[in-house]
């Protein structure tokens, strides 16, 4: 096992989540270089994520390393029945790096169990997205300056969100205070809630959308509700408009309020919203970039600022 | 003492172990954890017998086996209330609550079916994250649950 993997971001210290932050800050300023020249980094997709691909390959690419890999387990050895563990042992004999996606959770624990070479976790079914939290941190960090004492509201699907259940649990060092927004179908778990509690975390919950939440809020985060996530189809039709963002709702919010999205998005942030400046997912995608050359160098315990 | 007492009504042991103070709706688990099925020492297995801070309980006594503290702290998991009693010569030669491991190994199966250790053939691994009521989480998916409905492998 490498303690340079990186499964969940609560495996992390806040020193080190504030570390791989100056990492990105580093890599906004200076993304092309030539220091993984030489190195190998594989990109095991077990399951497709195009966009996370993507901007794990270009990260390496633009460092200077290469990579190899797959971006569909059926082209694969799984399909004929090879474990994971074997596949993994296998790869490991070629690469420095491994970058990992995987539909069934816990996969990429199980990984840097069976290696010695890092394993980069890009997803494992709904369980764990460390490197969307880097950058969702990232860009709240770029935008507002800091981290620390931030209002954050969560709107949308805060039940099966693990977008949101994972920056909840890292914002946990910053002293913030969180609006959950959704339907009583979608509501944030109790454990999260627990987990506030518990960490002295201040919290409100509303299925209301309302003015005064946007208005307080520096960070919106918005996130799809997916319709097969309800067993009520009338539920569903009920309210998959009552969590859509229109820019008219930000007219007397903060000036620097940041309106942020994992993506894909469907109709929660209403087209309108995108010429507004307080509209940050495309940018926000855009530092997935950054963030993912600053875990990569640090699982290869390269540092690009010495 | 009067719990001694009704463990000799049951069977005196001369020498072996006596797990007392098991709630009776655990009893049969206990029994499984400690893999008696397949045990041909005497084993007297007693239920729904009066216990004043339990209502009923469960007990178990195996005869001339003494059990590694790590096999019989497995009951915990079950039963945190659960007392062992080593017997030598007729006397009790040791009583202890039985103590749950912060991590149990091999024992528990993930309740996720998306979990990658119902679906590789691997070690399953849990942690303790509460003592009461016993909560445990899967080392790899995190998927949480009571240790009462845990299911024992």
């Amino acid at each position: 096992m490498s303690s340079n993997s990186l499964v969940s971001i609560s495996d992390i210290s806040r020193d080190e989540i504030l570390d791989l932050l100056d990492r990105a800050r580093y890599f906004e300023e200076n993304p092309n270089s030539k220091i993984l020249d030489g190195r190998v980094v594989a990109t095991l997709f077990f399951e497709p994520s195009t966009r996370t691909r993507l901007s794990f390959e270009t990260a390496v690419n633009r460092l200077g390393g290469r990579v190899i890999g797959f971006s569909d387990a059926n082209s694969t050895s799984t399909s004929k029945g090879e474990t994971l563990k074997d596949t993994i042992k296998m790869v490991a004999n070629y690469v420095d790096l491994i970058v990992m996606r995987h539909y069934l959770e816990g996969a990429a624990r199980y990984a840097t169990e069976v290696t010695d070479i890092p394993v980069i976790n890009a997803g494992d079914g709904a369980n764990q997205h460390p490197s969307q939290t880097m950058l969702d941190l990232y860009s709240i960090y770029k935008t507002q300056g800091t981290l620390n004492n931030l209002t954050i509201t969560m709107v949308g699907d805060l039940k099966y969100g693990r977008t949101v259940h994972s920056l909840l649990m890292a914002m946990q060092y910053f002293n913030p205070t969180f609006n959950f927004i959704a339907s009583k179908e979608l509501q944030m778990p109790e454990e999260y809630k627990e987990f506030c509690r518990t960490h002295g975390i201040r919290f409100t919950e509303s299925t209301d959308f309302s003015p005064e939440v946007i208005n307080s809020s520096d960070i919106i985060y918005m996130t799809r509700v997916q319709r097969e996530r309800f067993t009520d189809i009338m539920e569903y039709e009920r309210v998959k408009n009552l969590y859509t963002l229109h820019n008219s709702m930000l007219d007397n919010s903060k000036p620097t309020l940041k309106i942020l999205h994992p993506l894909p998005r469907v109709n929660e942030i209403d087209r309108d919203v995108d010429d507004n400046p307080k509209a940050y997912y495309f940018d926000q995608a855009r530092n997935g970039l950054f963030a993912r050359q600053a875990i990569i160098t640090r699982a290869l315990g390269i540092d690009p600022r010495k | 003492m009067s719990t001694n007492k009704k463990e000799l009504a049951v069977a005196a042991l001369r020498n072996g172990t006596v797990i007392d103070r098991i709630p009776s709706s655990a009893l049969f688990q206990a029994v499984r954890l400690l893999g008696l099925e397949k045990s041909n020492r005497h084993v007297t297995i007693g239920n729904n017998l009066h216990s004043g801070k339990l209502g009923t309980k469960g007990i178990i006594k195996i005869a001339d086996t003494e059990f590694p503290e790590a096999v019989l702290n497995r009951i915990a998991l079950i039963a945190p209330c659960a007392v062992v009693n080593t017997i030598r010569d007729f006397e009790v030669v040791d009583k202890r609550p039985v103590k749950l491991p912060a991590t149990l190994t091999g024992i528990v199966k993930c309740g996720n079916p998306k979990c990658i250790s119902n679906n590789e053939p691997m070690t399953t691994k849990f942690e303790v994250i509460d003592n009461d009521p016993v909560t445990i989480r899967c080392h790899y998916c995190n998927h949480a649950v009571a240790g009462k409905d845990a299911q024992i492998l």
